[in-house]
């Protein structure tokens, strides 16, 4: 295994650096073509950005942990560091990059650290896009995706990042700060990456509207901020594939929050409106957009005779008929009942505790049905009592 | 061919229902920049036929050229797999989950094949070659931690989609990466509609009415179950417009069964009776959470108001339990004991009240 992956390798990196210059940027997905280049270009994260500055200038850099939630720049501000001290000529052979997908027993993240840190680095210091950049005489070892690392090889990188500590960097980069072992820690400066606040991602999500020549409205704007809570890619991800859809509609259709909700995977406010209202919770009319329409749809329910928990069992196999995913619905459902004007604080926690009973259970893999009906005959019974 | 399969829809035109959804597909087919996809949506609601007929829409006729290899995989420890796989020049279709917690080396090697591998073929519409994977949602987290990167790092020569039933069990790093699709289930008129087209295609004539519904209803949104037994039925009585009986499948009688009994008594013999039963359906490879909720629904169908909340309550308690243990006959086991006891306490409860006044 381990021969023939290091037979694989080289080759593999090759394919994929070369391929990645010669593609055309207008086939190329925006979470990639606007990946910060520089770590100034890096939005929202600016205490990190002035230190990381301090360190650019110096080329004195630490070991680094970097850590938080999916889609806030780690991968990006790496990358983009180690371009700006290494430039595009050196980059390959001063930066190693491994992550999840790589594979990460001991004995290989040894090897190949072994490997990539003998060869001397021989500095160039201007290259050929003219600019002449710090080059500073050590190479830089990304660890992406850390968090997946056994506690066994995470231990002996330790020992690894002492041996080579003259003449290698560690960058490592993950979701969860705390699956990575203490001792390892310890031996980085770390920097946490907050999920993006709305008036950057904003900004962001600006800049590329007009880039790309789309034209978006401030209540689009919002809802692609509530929709991927912080998680930049998954805002842009959103917004082009909104684009495409617009685009491709005859007449041009203008992008609409109901496009971006669809694409996320948001359940319509109006359809989790009419399950609380079945579960027995009162929705004001002023929620409801749609207010009289539904009124009107709840009195005809499918099928009135169906009472108790036969409506509920009816209305909750509808809902799994139409694939909404039931982490969503729950998420959707727990924010109308904490928010709900009229329940008692009593009331709340009863479903409080479903709820997360429910999410765990979600989490282990249980039957989606299963488990909304559940929620849903307890919300039902918490209310009614 | 059974039917399902001969008159699969094959591209995005010949689809039936959700025709938003394919008027998407088709212009993200068109964009050049097509994005890593999740399609999501509950059984037999038609994921994998808008898959393929999406690979055809971007490749071309030429995807429908299949070929089956086993390849066999090592583990770190030297443990061989074998996985099937299905490819054409243009695409290659997986179930990792087919080897358990083994999927991340499968994923791994495969992922770094594709993405090292150039388009040859420079007619080829798309220089990118497509992953599709099947049963996403069963992908340890290893496996999923494995495609992360590298869903970023050879997006210039791969796209990935990912099929599953639900969300809920992807980390949102995934969820992250991808065009998030859900395919809904056909409602009723979809439904018929389908039906009548394949009963036309089929020289079955038309389908009547009412036999149509009772598909319908009983298939609950899953197109290819009511397409079976449209097929079952037909062989069955060739003459659809007579008096007809629409058989449900065997697992499905058989679970009924099981149902009707733990209604019928209590006791720790029938529990043995019940347990006996239970094998028999889980050596014919029915799923257990299937069996559970199949044969809650109809005892729930028979149960008195007051305790339809608390068995199904006691089936998401034991699925649970099920999904994270080792025997699933133990759990399947509990439920019926549990739902017994629910049942005696009842009746005392009813004897008791009888007394006190
Ligand atoms: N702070 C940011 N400033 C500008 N763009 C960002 C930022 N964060 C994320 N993005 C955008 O999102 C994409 C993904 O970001 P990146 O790969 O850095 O995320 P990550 O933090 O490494 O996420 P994960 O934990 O999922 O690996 C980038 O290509 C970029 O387009
Ligand atoms: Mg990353």
């Amino acid at each position: 295994m381990a021969a023939n992956f290091f037979q694989v390798k080289p080759s593999a990196k090759k394919a994929g650096k070369e391929k990645e210059r010669v593609v055309d940027p207008n086939l190329q997905p925006w979470v990639e073509k606007y990946r910060p280049k520089t770590i100034d270009d890096v939005s929202s994260q600016e205490h990190i950005v002035a230190v990381l500055e301090k360190t650019l200038s110096s080329t004195n850099l630490p070991h680094m942990l970097f850590y938080g939630p999916p889609g806030t720049g780690k991968t990006s501000t790496i990358l983009a560091l180690s371009r700006q001290l290494f430039g595009p000529d050196n980059f390959r052979t001063r930066v190693l990059e491994l992550n999840a997908s790589d594979e990460r027993g001991i004995s290989i993240v040894r090897e190949k650290i072994k490997n990539f840190a003998r060869q001397t680095p021989r500095a160039q210091a201007v290259a050929s896009d003219g600019k002449s950049y710090p080059c500073p005489p050590y190479k830089i070892i990304i660890l992406d995706e850390a968090d997946s690392m056994t506690q066994d090889a995470q231990a002996a990188l330790r020992r690894i990042m002492e041996t080579y500590a003259r003449i290698t960097r560690f960058c490592l980069v993950c979701n969860y700060v705390t699956r990575i072992i203490e001792p390892l820690a310890s031996r980085c400066s770390k920097f946490r990456f907050k999920p993006l606040d709305s008036s950057s991602t904003t900004t962001r999500l600006e800049h590329i509207a007009t880039e790309e020549k789309v034209a978006v409205t401030p209540p689009v704007i919002s809802t692609l901020i509530s929709t991927s809570s912080g998680d930049l890619r998954r805002a842009i991800t959103y917004l082009q594939s909104a684009a495409r859809l617009s685009a491709a509609s005859n007449p041009v259709a203008p992008i609409t929050s109901r496009d971006i909700q669809e694409i996320a995977g948001v359940v319509p406010d109006s359809i989790v409106n009419k399950f609380a209202k079945t579960l027995g919770i009162d929705i004001p009319d002023a929620v409801d957009e749609y207010g009289d329409v539904e009124m009107a749809d709840v009195g005809k329910t499918s099928n009135n005779t169906l009472r108790g928990f036969d409506l509920i069992r009816e209305e909750v196999r509808g809902l799994m008929r139409e694939g909404y995913s039931a982490s969503q619905i729950l998420t959707q459902l727990h924010d109308l009942v904490i928010l709900h004007q009229t329940l008692t604080a009593r009331q709340k926690s009863s479903c409080a505790l479903v709820m997360a009973e429910a999410d765990k259970a979600l989490c282990d893999g249980a039957d989606e049905e299963l488990w909304i009906l559940e929620v849903a005959l307890r919300v039902n019974k918490a209310v009614n009592s | 061919m059974l039917w399902v399969d001969h008159y699969r829809p094959r591209s995005l035109d010949d689809l039936h229902y959700h025709e938003g959804l394919s008027d998407r597909l088709r212009s993200l087919a068109a964009s050049g920049d097509f994005p890593h996809m999740l399609f999501y949506g509950p059984s037999g609601a038609g994921k994998k036929t808008r898959i393929a007929c999406t690979l055809k829409q971007l490749f071309g006729p030429g995807v429908e050229k299949l070929k089956i290899d086993q390849r066999v995989f090592l583990t770190p420890s030297r443990r061989k797999l074998d996985v099937n796989i299905v490819q054409s020049n243009f695409h290659i279709e997986l179930t990792p989950s087919e080897v358990g917690n083994y999927d991340r080396v499968v994923i791994q090697e495969i992922l770094k094949e594709i993405a090292q591998t150039q388009q040859v073929d420079l007619n080829a519409k798309q220089r990118f070659k497509v992953v599709v994977i099947n049963e996403a949602d069963s992908l340890s987290r290893d496996a999923q931690a494995a495609l992360r990167r590298t869903m970023e790092k050879y997006m210039s020569n791969m796209r990935i989609i990912l099929c599953a039933n639900s969300t809920s069990r992807l980390i949102a790093p995934i969820k992250s990466r991808c065009l998030l699709m859900r395919v809904a289930a056909p409602n009723p008129a979809e439904m018929k509609a389908v039906l009548s087209y394949v009963a036309s295609r089929a020289g079955a004539g038309s389908i009547p009415d009412e036999a149509a519904d009772e598909i319908i209803s009983d298939a609950n949104g899953n197109m290819r179950k009511a397409i079976l037994v449209f097929e079952a039925l037909k062989m069955q009585t060739p003459d659809l417009s007579g008096p007809l009986s629409i058989a449900k499948p065997d697992w499905e009688t058989y679970c009924h069964k099981v149902a009707d009994m733990i209604v019928k008594e209590q006791t720790p013999q029938q529990v043995m009776e019940v347990r006996s039963k239970f094998y028999e359906l889980l050596s014919h490879c029915i799923p257990p959470t299937i069996i559970l909720k199949t044969v809650a629904d109809r005892v729930v169908e028979r149960a008195d108001e007051s305790l339809k909340a608390d068995i199904m309550h006691w089936a998401a308690i034991y699925e649970n339990r099920m999904r994270l243990g080792n025997k699933k006959i133990y759990h399947l086991e509990a439920w019926v004991v549990k739902v017994m006891s629910l049942y005696k306490h009842f009746l005392f409860d009813i004897d008791m009240t009888g007394f006190e006044d």
